[in-house]
């Protein structure tokens, strides 16, 4: 599925993307990444923003890990899980 | 549909994942209730289920909107894809760990968010862009469940 496209050429295909448009995007996406978003300066260039989008979406797959290992281990050894499932689901509403 | 603001958005979302999500870990609970899933490996084999349950609970809640989810769907959609896509994969299961020397500036670093992103790679980069954006909104909400989930088993 995953098509090798060569550097030349440009990335965008039906329509010229301009760098307006990217840094509107790279700004939106700063202001979703927790560390960056506190200190505002106008001297986060775009390569940040994106080195911090790395780091945080594997922060975020690490978190996942740990949590599915954590909920694999109380599921397996609980017996009132089923109630307490229940009851989470009833609370997020 | 387009979506009106940021909490209507992440509300319906977040119940979306949730529902789908405890129910699939209710129907794995009831077909393992044998005590042979108490072993390294059954517990190994048991975190990864429930892994791969919450990264698909959310791409169904999100459903064919979005680049990233029509990925994750078609990834793990099937049982039988499941066991035979080894290696390429970007969901968060990293078995390959190439070193590679990246272009400095911005190209460089869309590179790496490409292999983060599922269905990164064939996407220009506004699209990049975006699906990032939605993907990491995603990604916090379930892991916020997911946390929630765990302080109530815990209680």
């Amino acid at each position: 599925m995953s098509s090798r496209r060569s550097r030349t050429r440009q990335s965008g295909c039906s329509r010229p993307i301009s760098d307006d448009q990217i840094n509107d995007l790279v700004s939106k996406l700063q202001q979703l990444l927790p560390e960056i978003r506190d200190r505002r300066s106008d001297q986060v260039s775009a390569a940040n923003v994106l080195q911090e989008t790395c780091n945080y979406i594997r922060s975020l797959h690490k978190e996942a890990d740990d949590l599915s290992e954590r909920l694999s281990e109380l599921l397996a050894s609980s017996d009132t899980a089923q109630a307490a499932i229940i009851r989470s689901l009833l609370m997020q509403q | 549909m387009i979506s009106k603001g940021a909490t209507w958005n992440s509300n319906s979302c977040r119940i979306k994942f949730a529902r789908r999500f405890v129910s699939a870990l209710l129907h794995m609970r009831n077909r393992n209730t044998r005590p042979g899933s108490l072993t390294i490996e059954g517990v190994r084999t048991h975190t990864q289920r429930i892994k791969i349950a919450a990264y698909l609970s959310m791409a169904q809640a999100v459903g064919s909107r979005r680049a990233w989810s029509r990925a994750v769907l078609s990834k793990h959609g099937s049982r039988a894809r499941r066991h035979s896509r080894m290696g390429r994969s970007s969901v968060g299961l990293k078995k390959t760990r190439v070193i590679r020397s990246y272009p400095p500036g911005e190209l460089g670093q869309a590179k790496k968010l490409r292999q983060l992103v599922p269905g990164g790679k064939t996407m220009d980069m506004c699209s990049l862009l975006e699906e990032t954006a939605h993907y990491i909104k995603c990604l916090a909400t379930q892991v916020k469940v997911m946390q929630t989930l765990a302080d109530n088993f815990s209680k």
